[in-house]
């Protein structure tokens, strides 16, 4: 109601020129005016990309995943029948197996690695300095470079592996192109290149923890495990969470390294979901299925996505 | 008692174990980087008899020198500082503008399209990549800079850490240069963008550095040689591998193509640091 009786002043106000109290309201209100145009303006540039270059071949992208589409224009609706068929491809239904067992391979070790580290190197001491800066090296490598230094440690003809296997008496072991052992190989050469991340994070986590608990842990005589149970921990559980949430959904979109050490193999044995969806859709040319497997790994990534922002936002009253 | 306390400064204080375990963690992650680097200062044929022989001298720098004859190196190094650099300050240019809008300034619809900005932060590279893939051939621009350059523009993180960014920061000032008469675009480029320059240099190293390191999109983009970034070229060298006789010469390649993005890690290796901290907190 009383909105209502301003915004009718208003009217008037600039209907009736030359009174006093009219003018300074409709100063007021093309002030207001020209701050939306300039506000417009502002944000204009990046909306426009934002637009055409996310939004647009998100739908677009949604479109294409209901239509049998190649790469020569040609394409068909068909509804829903790519997603039919991608659950009976066991091909995709492998990539996906593979990429769960994956993300359980990297995202455990990844989370309590960077939490050991964080803890083993939350001190002003030169070294931890140094180690800091060497356990977050590998992070900044492009994932060419870190496949082809791990290619040249696991490759079994000379590899570094297979030197250390040989120098204590034993063979060496062919991993990337065993079924059993090209995910593990392909999970630990992710682990190396991902460590940095975690480790970072959980120093941030730790350097927030208030002194006197510590202190207070200390005067009780609380042993180390005792004061990580039940003084650390409790206070970077948000900071876990996180770690974890943001992990799973790096790790959901392994790519380069399983398309460049195995290109998925043996046998599909490293095929990922991403890998797949590059292999359908920009070897094969099936760009309606392709975009079709695109879709589900969105929605598994948007509802990660989504928990990590409710989350995040739980931390706030701290 | 003081070492006590000490130690109780330190954090949670050190587990006996620890240092042992720290000591197996650094080995594991310095023995693959030593390894290359050991491999690279090896002549070729050397290693083709045995790679053993890299774990003692003598050593040589043959395969450097080599790489500086190898001109598709250069080539490569060239096009990803050029699309790296572009990306950057786009995304800076951008985001800066988009952020200070929605910070300080009220529009119609600000909240909402806010949200359908932040939502843009879930959406992975892989559910729009096809449809860009086709986009971006209908228009011709594959094998371009502009075809590089332009997907690193849409990344919404920008815009949400510079809104973030210029909310925390004080009004008194804009008001009083408002007062003054000067200009919204006066306020924002004389008084908050220098005000910014933190933020902007943490915005800048992380998208830097994903560009450089992105190898999806111009993979698939980038398909002419002469347009292969760095990450792509280091890839097409690599393919088969396993019958390579240039083991040497591809491990230089390798530490050759590290050292650029080392380089930038080290300078700007605060901010990386800063960042990281302002996602965990």
């Amino acid at each position: 109601m009383p909105r209502a009786v301003i915004a009718g002043c208003r009217a008037k106000a600039v209907a009736s020129h030359g009174q006093t109290a009219a003018t300074s309201t409709r100063r007021a209100w093309s002030a207001s005016r020209s701050e939306a145009r300039s506000g417009l303006l502002f944000v204009a540039p990046y909306l426009i990309v934002f637009t055409v270059l996310l939004i647009y071949p998100l739908f677009s992208g949604i479109w294409l995943s209901l239509h049998k589409a190649d790469l020569f224009g040609g394409s068909q609706f068909i509804g829903a029948q790519n997603y039919a068929r991608l659950f009976r491809d066991p091909v995709f239904l492998t990539a996906v197996r593979n990429t769960l067992y994956f993300v359980l391979l990297t995202v455990p070790p990844l989370t309590l690695i960077g939490l050991g580290l964080a803890l083993a190197l939350n001190n002003r001491s030169r070294w931890s300095t140094l180690l800091r800066g060497l356990f977050f090296s590998s992070s900044v490598l492009s994932v060419t470079i870190v496949t082809l230094i791990w290619r040249m440690v696991l490759i079994p003809d000379g590899g570094l592996i297979a030197n250390l296997l040989t120098a204590i008496g034993r063979s060496p072991v062919a991993f990337l192109s065993d079924a059993h052992l090209a995910l593990p190989a392909i999970a630990m050469t992710t682990i190396w290149w991902c460590i940095g991340l975690p480790m970072m994070l959980f120093l941030a986590a730790l350097q927030q923890v208030p002194q006197d608990l510590y202190e207070a842990a200390t005067l009780d005589n609380a042993g180390w495990w005792r004061t990580l149970a039940s003084v650390t921990l409790p206070s970077i559980r948000r900071t876990a969470l996180v770690v974890v949430i943001i992990e799973l959904i790096l790790q959901f979109q392994l790519f380069g390294q399983a398309q460049i050490m195995t290109l998925g193999g043996p046998n599909n044995a490293s095929l990922p979901m991403v890998l797949f969806i590059y292999q359908v859709g920009f070897q094969r040319w099936d760009i309606g299925y392709a975009a079709a497997a695109s879709e589900i790994l969105f929605g598994i990534i948007l509802v990660a996505a989504m928990t990590q922002y409710f989350a995040a936002r739980g931390r706030e009253p701290r | 008692m003081t070492a006590r306390t000490a130690s109780a400064a330190a954090g949670a204080g050190r587990h006996r174990a620890l240092p042992a375990l720290l000591a197996v963690a650094s080995l594991a992650m310095a023995a693959p980087l030593l390894w290359t680097l050991l491999l690279s200062l090896k002549p070729n044929g050397e290693l083709l008899r045995s790679t053993r022989s890299a774990f003692s001298p003598p050593y040589t720098l043959q395969n450097y020198t080599d790489i500086l004859g190898h001109s598709a190196v250069f080539a490569w190094l060239l096009n990803s500082t050029i699309v790296s650099l572009a990306v950057t300050l786009g995304v800076l240019a951008l985001s800066s503008l988009a952020g200070y809008g929605f910070a300080r300034l009220r529009f119609p619809g600000r909240g909402v399209i806010f949200i359908v900005v932040l939502f843009g932060l879930a959406i992975p590279e892989q559910s729009v990549i096809i449809a860009r893939h086709q986009m971006f051939s209908a228009l011709n621009l594959h094998n371009t800079y502009r075809g590089l350059i332009f997907p690193g523009l849409a990344a919404p993180f920008g815009v949400f850490l510079m809104t973030q960014y210029f909310r925390a920061t004080p009004q008194e000032l804009e008001e009083a240069a408002a007062l003054d008469g000067a200009s919204r675009f006066k306020i924002f480029w004389r008084i908050l963008l220098p005000l910014s320059l933190p933020a902007q240099a943490t915005l800048g190293i992380f998208t830097f550095l994903s560009t450089w390191n992105d190898y999806w999109w111009p993979l698939i983009s980038a398909t002419d040689s002469d347009m292969y970034t760095l990450t792509v070229g280091v890839a097409s060298s690599q393919m088969n591998f396993a019958q390579t006789n240039g083991l040497g010469f591809l491990m230089a390649q390798a530490v050759f193509a590290s050292v650029p993005i080392l380089i930038v890690y080290v300078i700007f290796q605060r901010y990386i640091v800063a960042g990281v901290s302002r996602a965990a907190a």
